[in-house]
């Protein structure tokens, strides 16, 4: 294998670059500009039982070096998802894809598990918890370790697949929950989720977000996301997905250093449709500059004190 | 949808708070009027959604017709001749021009006035007679009413103030009784337009977009065919396809 190939709970990666949900749609919009196969994997589209509009506009806000989103997980539900998405992804993109499935029940992870583990193009399931976007589950049980502990588990006895549980970084004490979700038997733990934000338009006073809050991401959250998957990869044995605010293969590098074996890139996509495959293209340049002969060799590489 | 390099070739003010600015480079990837370019700016992190008043494929020229409702636009207008854009261009479904097959009325709103100079000439291709009905605040914000007029339109101008055309709204300035009507402009207008014109048409929406190709979900809308992206779907709807809301 080459120099950028990874493995993430026992499937092999042929590079660390993996979309984040919601910033990728099911693939096909962006098999439009280049072949998506040059992947690691992608995180399709939050999925739920029953399909969602999703939350009023406007959904999203300019920041400095970001924007905040507050789509509310928009989705046709999974039967959907897996009648007509799922045949549209498969003629553009061949490897496993990670499954990102949320609820607002136990019950309703365990449902959307059971209805998607059939589908031989999953890789993985995405486990979200982090939500910030709507007012029941999501972030709801995300910031609390017994419930995320509970979801873990419903998921886990319905699949034998890989379960990743993505975390929000809007918690008290993330290594607590996550430390919480490996003994629930998570195979890997992807974060961080968008963080918790707010603009306010000063003509109107009104919130520029119809949600009033949304989903804070992009460059300005990177250092944020660097000291959680620091924290969270030293504290448990299961492999970390690292992501928030990664927009270049020097980033890459930066959060596989502080423990993420593989890297989500999201809001990176929606300004740049060419954001991962530029990365991909300029991994192996960034490699040589910092003298790392295989990226595996930098996974939690970062050096204390 | 391509990522290209457009250059400023010009940058100009037309009319209070409005401005036009050629880019010249590779215009093809615009194929129909009503489609949009979004814009990659300095120092903003979302790309700016900002629609195609006019092609010129031989020349390599694309003009677009922007105003100036925040911090990125306002900062549009401090662009220089030769500075170099970063554009996502080609992006949305654009009007149909080939759906209107004898008389077709354009009725724009402000910003919303700008796609409406590409799509009259798409219809005088096709033999099309073409009128327009603009509406403006006020006399100083008129603009391409002389450029529509120059092409042979027959042009109407409503402003709220009544300070050019007839005082009031668009809707003023027609009478319901076209064939086929094209629209674009804020979303009040065109639903004031909708209600009053039984003709069949087509609508342009705005929205406030992520990322502008369908990705982020960021400017859906309910339609009678179910969810559309307004960015990817859009920004054109037919009018058998529009919900409004409320």
């Amino acid at each position: 294998m080459g120099r950028l190939n990874v493995t993430l709970c026992g499937i092999e990666l042929d590079n660390p670059i993996i979309p984040a949900s919601g910033t990728f749609g099911f693939g096909y919009e962006f098999a439009e500009i280049y072949d998506i196969n040059c992947l690691g994997t992608f995180s399709f589209k939050g999925t739920t039982k029953e399909p969602r509009l999703g939350n009023p506009l406007p959904r999203v806000a300019e920041c400095a070096s970001g924007m905040i989103n507050s789509v509310g997980l928009q989705n046709p539900g999974v039967h959907k998802v897996i009648s007509d998405e799922l045949p549209k992804m498969r003629k553009c993109f061949h490897k496993p894809v990670m499954a990102n499935i949320s609820g607002f029940s136990v019950d309703e992870y365990a449902y959307v598990a059971s209805a998607l583990d059939g589908e031989p193009d999953i890789g993985w399931f995405e486990v979200n918890v982090s939500c910030p976007n709507v007012h029941k589950g999501g972030a709801v049980i995300g910031s609390d370790a017994c419930a995320s502990a509970d979801v873990v588990r419903a998921v886990r006895a319905v699949t034998k697949k890989p379960v990743i549980v993505k975390l929000s970084p809007n918690v008290t004490d993330i290594v607590s929950i996550a430390k919480s979700c490996e003994d629930a038997g998570a195979d890997g733990i992807s974060l961080i989720n968008t963080l918790l934000g707010m603009r306010i338009d000063k003509r109107t006073r009104r919130p520029v977000i119809a949600n009033v809050m949304g989903g804070f991401s992009g460059p300005a959250v990177f250092p944020v996301a660097v000291r959680m998957v620091y924290q969270v990869a030293h504290a448990v044995g299961v492999p970390v997905v690292g992501m928030g605010g990664v927009s270049s293969a020097e980033d890459v590098v930066e959060m596989m250093l502080a423990g993420a074996t593989a890297v989500g890139v999201g809001a990176a996509n929606l300004v740049d449709p060419y954001a991962c495959k530029n990365i991909i293209n300029d991994l192996p340049g960034v490699l040589d500059k910092y003298k790392i002969g295989d990226i595996k060799e930098i996974i939690g590489g970062v050096k204390n004190g | 949808m391509r990522e290209i390099i457009l250059t400023v070739a010009r940058n100009e003010k037309i009319a209070r708070g409005t401005y036009r600015m050629e880019l010249s480079g590779d215009v093809s990837d615009i194929t129909s009027p009503g489609q949009f370019i979004n814009i990659k700016l300095d120092g903003f992190f979302l790309r700016r959604p900002i629609s195609v008043s006019d092609v010129d494929c031989d020349k390599g020229v694309m003009t677009i017709i922007y105003k100036v409702v925040g911090a990125g636009t306002e900062y549009m207008t401090t662009l220089g001749d030769g500075a170099r854009l970063d554009v996502l261009s080609g992006l949305g479904n654009g009007f149909d021009a080939d759906a209107c097959k004898s008389d077709a009325l354009l009725v724009g709103g402000g910003a919303g006035v700008a796609p409406l100079y590409m799509l009259a000439k798409a219809l005088i291709a096709r033999g099309v007679r073409v009128s327009c009905a603009l509406g403006f605040g006020t006399a100083e914000e008129i603009f391409l009413a002389d450029e529509l007029r120059a092409l042979g339109c027959d042009v109407k101008v409503a402003t709220v103030d009544g300070s050019a055309g007839v005082k009031g709204f668009v809707t003023d300035a027609t009478d319901g009784s076209e064939e086929y009507i094209y629209v674009c402009g804020p979303e009040p207008m065109m639903k004031a337009v909708y209600k009053k014109s039984r003709a069949d048409g087509q609508f342009s929406f705005e929205s406030r977009m992520g990322c502008g190709f369908g990705a982020c979900l960021c400017c859906t809308c309910k339609t009678v065919m179910g969810y559309k992206r307004i960015c990817k779907d859009g920004p054109v709807l037919y009018r058998e396809e529009i919900l409004w809301e409320g």
